[in-house]
């Protein structure tokens, strides 16, 4: 009996001390934060490539930004693998944890050989990392230096998808407001500024009724999976007219000139909305949407990559419109969408020469083969700058409405947010619009946020 | 016997002790030298003394955050507490039903932090908007929210620890004092309690740690909102790390200083209640 209870505790022990150890094991796997689902395709891809793949030829791991591209980049690499021989893995860090998942994935040995920065502010982070993508095909079929983030006379990072916001709108809703007898402006040609978009929310707003809506705006929630819509999509656009009077790109001090402009638009979006802005705290990214999807509001700041979340609902596609975000600045009518890109691809340096070129290869099969094309333009629905897709032309109707306005010769707005000097600043913007939407702090605030903060922000996320 | 332990000591210990080293030892140390690092990331540091700390110190929200904290984990140590003790009590009463109760206030334990935050959300943004506000309204609202979040989940982990000592406290001790002519008060005060105050001990000090190193509640009931104002040192500490390029390093000072803090605290909480402790 003695025997056999020493028996069982040292089985119990054995036991526990190997669950323990693989807890630990199992804790550093989940640090990418990957959707599960990603992480299960992507160990499919890894045994997959495994007999295949050859010694000496290098490798690529693609640390993903876009989780709404997850499944596709997985395809897409089986694909390249199968073809080749090279293994490709992918994995995609979860909404809103890039930064993190980075960080300590860069970490490891086998780190990241391709991974994104979000612009010129996301490089002065990762710029040691950041190979010199200069002979590179994607380089090469660049079409235009624009496109690139360029340090020293080093190309560091490529973009490759180019994205569009502005204001969505429904366009039967908006119709139907122009056939009332109550309407002032009678068509969508007229509505071509501030004045006359606010006159229209007002109007809207106050017939809600009659229209079937709940508000001319979609709620703008200030719910962490929201507010960059406005702290930092909307608060482009004073930064975009500010640069653009001062002649300049950047700056360490912001001057605030157009903040007025920013209060006015964000008032119309707080006042003419679906629900009380006392509510706005907890009002999430998915609320706005679903709110627009359902036909319950008629205008929804956001961008084309929001086609897929309001696609076969109560909105038909051919009455998804969009609108430049107007904020009241002289020569405005000629203002087209906000259209840039803040998702530029990096080679990391610090991995092997070999890595390094297998990844500029798949990077270049990515773009210029008929499977990575597709995938691409038609299945993830980019626009790229690359010269090779001229005939892969765009099916989002979002998309389709940018380039009706670059067609009529409207300047688009470019995307200025990727000079914010760091996360705390849009931070604080949003937390400052948060207590001013709620009535718990005032405008001051915001600007004080937005100027001081940025001048702070600034030197602290530079300082040596 | 003393022969035996010494031969199966590492059988019993080498397994544990390795996956301590490695999942708490290792990187404890690689943090605390860290903290006096500038990094990106954590195999790439370069050494730069003490200014992550002076810089740490001179954060205003740090030291918001802080008090914040104090102020929580006082409130929440009480109340979790004293309820558990009462629950405890009168589940070990003979009323019919005790053990499904007993089960039932245990429930809330057994849901992770992030899904209960947002559960509470809900509900409480729920009522809120009875008078068109929410739970971000004010770091007050926060406050709150997180301390009938937190009492929520814990007051049935405490209410366990709380009926074990119960029941073990003798039952010919409180039969004597009955005897003897206590009244219930009487009864409560000097028998009851300092025969439970190992569990006091346990209980206190899970509650003291916890308040302060709540994060996912937090998180997940208000974010920080409204500016940061109803930010626990935790997320403040994690929020630095991943907020601003370069600051990493006052992160893991912020951490150090955190550790040190709860530290002291603990080891104070343990002297003053293990002093009151009695051999029954």
């Amino acid at each position: 009996m003695k025997k056999f209870k020493r028996f069982t505790a040292l089985g119990l022990t054995a036991a526990l001390a190997v669950s323990a150890l693989a807890g630990c094991g199992q804790k550093a796997e989940e640090t990418t934060a990957a959707p599960e689902q990603t992480e299960a395709a992507s160990e499919e891809a890894k045994e997959e490539a495994k007999p295949e793949a050859k010694e000496g030829e290098g490798k690529v791991y693609y640390l993903n930004f876009k989780p709404e591209q997850a499944d596709q980049w997985v395809e897409l690499a089986k694909q390249y693998t199968e073809e080749t021989g090279i293994q490709v893995d992918v994995q995609t860090a979860a909404s809103n944890t890039y930064e993190q998942t980075l960080k300590s994935e860069m970490a490891k040995e086998d780190a990241p050989t391709l991974f994104q920065v979000n612009g010129p502010v996301g490089l002065a982070t990762w710029s040691d990392y950041c190979a010199d993508l200069k002979d590179t095909e994607i380089y090469k079929q660049l079409q235009s230096d624009d496109y690139a983030l360029i340090e020293d006379g080093a190309v560091k990072g490529i973009a490759y998808v180019i994205e569009t916001y502005g204001i969505i709108y429904n366009k039967k809703l908006l119709n139907d407001y122009f056939a009332a007898d109550w309407s002032t402006v009678k068509s969508i040609d007229e509505l071509n500024n501030f004045e006359a978009l606010k006159t229209v929310a007002d109007e809207i707003q106050a017939h809600k009724d009659e229209l079937g809506v709940l508000g001319a705006f979609a709620s703008a929630g200030m719910d962490s999976s929201s507010d960059w819509r406005f702290k930092t999509h909307l608060a482009n656009l004073p930064i975009y007219y500010e640069y653009k009077a001062d002649e300049i790109t950047k700056t360490d001090a912001i001057k605030g000139t157009y903040l007025e402009n920013y209060k006015n638009i964000f008032d119309l979006y707080i006042n003419d909305a679906t629900c009380e802005k006392t509510e706005l705290g907890a009002k999430t990214g998915t609320d706005a949407s679903s709110e627009f999807a359902l036909g319950e509001a008629v205008f929804y700041q956001n961008g084309t990559w929001a086609y897929n979340d309001i696609k076969d609902n109560e909105v038909a596609d051919e009455d998804l419109g969009m609108l430049p975000i107007y904020i009241g600045v002289e020569g405005e009518e000629n203002q087209g969408l906000c259209t840039g890109s803040e998702n530029y691809w990096c080679i990391n340096a610090k991995a092997s020469e070999a890595d390094q070129k297998a990844t500029a290869d798949f990077l270049a099969w990515v773009i210029t083969s008929d499977a990575g094309r597709d995938m691409l333009a038609n299945q993830m629905g980019f626009v790229t700058p690359f010269k090779t897709f001229g005939d892969y032309l765009p099916t989002n109707p979002l998309v389709v409405a940018n380039e009706e306005y670059t067609k009529a010769g409207k300047t688009p707005v470019s995307w200025n947010f990727t000079t914010m000097p760091s996360e705390e600043w849009k931070n604080g913007v949003g937390n400052a619009l948060l207590e001013y939407a709620q009535g718990t702090g005032d405008w001051a605030n915001v600007e004080k946020a937005f100027v001081e903060g940025w001048k702070t922000e600034y030197e602290l996320a530079n300082k040596e | 016997m003393s022969k035996n332990i010494k031969k199966y000591f590492p059988i019993f210990m080498l397994p544990t002790l390795l996956a301590f080293v490695i999942g708490f030892i290792v990187p404890f140390a690689l943090g605390v030298w860290l903290s006096f690092c500038k990094f990106t990331t954590v195999t790439d540091a370069e050494f730069v003394g003490l200014s992550n700390y002076i810089e740490a110190l001179k954060d205003p929200v740090f030291l918001h955050s802080f008090l914040y904290t104090t102020a929580f984990v006082l409130v929440t140590v009480v109340v979790i507490n004293v309820f558990a003790f009462a629950i405890a009590f009168m589940l070990t009463k003979k009323i019919s039903g005790s053990n499904f109760f007993r089960s039932v206030f245990f429930m809330p334990n057994l849901i992770g932090g992030i899904i209960l935050g947002w559960i509470w959300q809900l509900l409480l943004n729920g009522i809120l908007a009875h008078w068109g506000k929410t739970i971000v309204y004010s770091s007050t609202y926060g406050f709150w929210g997180m301390v009938i979040l937190l009492s929520w989940q814990q007051i049935g982990y405490m209410m366990v620890i709380y009926i074990a000592g119960l029941q073990n406290i003798p039952g010919d001790y409180i039969e004597a004092a009955r005897v003897d002519g206590a009244n219930k008060w009487q009864l409560l005060r000097h028998i009851i309690l300092p025969g439970m105050m190992p569990s006091i001990t346990i209980c206190t000090f899970l509650t003291v740690t916890n308040g302060f190193k709540m994060f996912d509640q937090n998180l997940a009931l208000t974010n920080g909102a409204p500016s940061k104002a109803s930010e626990l040192l935790a997320m403040n500490i994690f929020n630095t790390f991943y907020g601003r390029n370069g600051f990493e390093g006052v992160g893991q000072a912020k951490a150090v200083i955190f550790f040190i803090v709860v530290a002291i605290v603990a080891v104070i909480q343990n002297r003053l209640t293990t002093r009151k402790e009695v051999q029954a």
